[in-house]
């Protein structure tokens, strides 16, 4: 029992060093500059990396929930006669809630996984300690673009997820069960409001962009320098950033409609 | 403050990992221009030595003097810059960038620190190359080279912005005897030519003995010996002896510490 409430104590302890050594890494290489700092074309690379790599798993995903959300949508509708809210229910769906979280998803599985590993491998082969000694803080010339470049790619995933998905929609609905398109595009156009849908749907964006790659570089530095340590790593940065992205997409959506 | 003649000075310095203690008042100095190799047995924390003086690790109590200037005290920014300027290291596993050619390693603290143009950079990193006789590898990437070369790569790169202090971690480990004598006539070479202050972590007693001007034996937490190869062989330190002649008992004993033997075969298995 002494035994079990110590475990305790020192994993609640460990969780919240671990949350602190966290804080203090995104403090330090949030901003650009400082000795041998990473340069623009360095951002770039990192966008090309998590960014355009992430793209074809983005759209062929988008595509297939908008089918899949136009067909549920498509038989459920049809029995209150109400099918030309489908183009409505489809885009508000996507552009709210599955655009950003599905993309943010997909993100941290293709592109955190490999963050994380790449940057563990860095710390186990000593390139990150070379970096030190050499006089170039690793923080600024590893972490910084990395942070930067999921910062600003997920949401341009997230707005792609979407639109790709209103297409996919459109394909179904239109083109396969033979609704209206005037119907699916119109009734869209008129209830799709730009603040509301569009604007709160990326700002969820940017903000599981910035969660997921902050805990994805978080775990790559602070893991053991192990194989063994680096797979475990990965595996958590999966799973923590899911289980992030989540709750907060619950709690922003709560803030944003304001119900709770 | 610190004598003119020693680049590098340890006073009192402890140092704990975890609950374990590493160092217990260490009191060392590395003179100046010299080649000093630190030797003990795995596991005395050598590496960790070499980790003090470049600022990775910080001493739990002590100073650790660079050129007269407490690297543990030091701001973050500070550290950098003595790095940049002042100190290399070769790592045990090289630390090269994988993802970048043998040139581009070699420039990159030249690129990140210097704003030459691009035809000086190369000439620069060419005749680094051409030091360790790598000229030739410069478009390969690190994948495609053996061990030997990885290691004189990562020398070539830790010498590139020029510095008065080089740290070497465990630089014969896992070399090929051909390989081992390249890198022993660099080190030396690198010393003579530039008058690099030159700390060698090692286990190889014959081949650090062939270049160092000084030995400096480290084991449980203290320095137990130091000076030039000869003085250690022909002193009176047992241990010191025991560790340079490789005997496989003496005062550093080869059973790691147990109950009695006989007692411990007859209780079946039933300890404590």
């Amino acid at each position: 029992m002494i035994n079990f409430v110590r475990q305790l104590g020192q994993t609640g302890v460990a969780s919240i060093q671990s949350i602190g050594r966290a804080g203090m890494m995104f403090a330090q290489s949030v901003t650009w500059g400082g000795p041998g700092s990473a340069g623009f074309g360095d951002l770039i690379r990192q966008i090309h990396s998590v960014g355009v790599r992430s793209l074809s798993i983005i759209i062929v995903a988008g595509f297939f929930v908008g089918m899949v959300l136009a067909l549920q949508g498509y038989t459920i509708l049809v029995k209150f006669g109400s099918v030309s809210a489908l183009g409505t229910m489809v885009s508000l769906t996507l552009l709210r809630e599955l655009g950003p979280v599905l993309a943010a998803l997909l993100f941290a599985g293709r592109a955190g996984s490999a963050l994380t590993a790449e940057i563990g491998l860095m710390k186990a082969t000593e390139q990150l300690s070379a970096m030190e000694m050499m006089g170039v803080d690793p923080l600024k010339r590893v972490i910084t673009p990395r942070l930067w470049a999921g910062l600003i790619s997920v949401p341009i995933l997230a707005l792609l997820f979407s639109t790709v998905g209103i297409w996919g929609g459109a394909f179904v609905a239109v083109d396969m069960l033979g609704m209206y398109d005037g119907a699916y595009w119109g009734n869209m156009a008129n209830t799709v409001n730009f603040y509301d849908d569009v604007i709160k749907g990326l700002i969820k964006a940017v903000v599981f962009g910035l969660v997921v790659t902050w805990i994805a570089v978080y775990q790559g530095y602070d893991s053991v320098p192990t194989s063994e340590g680096i797979g475990k790593a990965t595996t958590q940065t999966v799973v923590l950033s899911s289980l992030a992205v989540l709750g907060l997409d619950f709690i922003l959506t709560a803030v944003m409609l304001g119900g709770i | 403050m610190s004598d003119p003649r020693s680049h590098v000075e340890i006073r009192d310095v402890t140092f704990y990992r975890g609950t374990r203690r590493i160092y217990d008042g260490l009191n060392v100095s590395f003179p100046k221009g010299k080649i000093t190799a630190i030797m003990g047995p795995s596991g005395t924390g050598k590496t960790t030595l070499l980790r003090m003086i470049g600022g990775q690790l910080k001493a739990d109590q002590g100073e650790v003097l660079v050129d007269g200037r407490d690297v543990g005290k030091m701001r973050r920014g500070d550290l950098l810059e003595l790095r940049k300027n002042k100190m290399g290291m070769l790592f045990q596993t090289s630390g090269l960038f994988t993802d970048l050619s043998v040139f581009e390693n070699v420039a990159f603290p030249l690129r990140t620190h210097t704003d030459l143009p691009e035809d000086m950079i190369r000439d620069l990193v060419l005749m680094k190359l051409e030091a360790v006789g790598l000229r030739g590898a410069r478009d390969l990437f690190p994948a495609e080279l053996s061990g030997g070369m990885i290691r004189r790569v990562a020398l070539a790169r830790s010498i590139a912005m020029d510095p008065e202090l080089i740290m070497y971690d465990e630089p014969f480990t896992g070399l090929d005897p051909i390989s081992m004598g390249m890198i022993l006539r660099l080190i030396k070479g690198l010393n003579e030519a530039l008058g690099l202050t030159s700390l060698l972590v090692s286990h190889d007693v014959e081949e650090s003995c062939q270049i160092a001007d000084y030995l400096c034996i480290v084991s449980g937490g203290k320095v137990i010996g130091f000076g030039t190869p000869e003085e250690l062989r022909n002193g009176d330190n047992a241990e010191v002896r025991q560790f340079l002649n490789g005997d496989p008992d003496g005062p550093v004993p080869f059973h790691y510490p147990a109950d009695d033997y006989r007692a411990d075969l007859m209780s079946g298995g039933q300890r404590d």
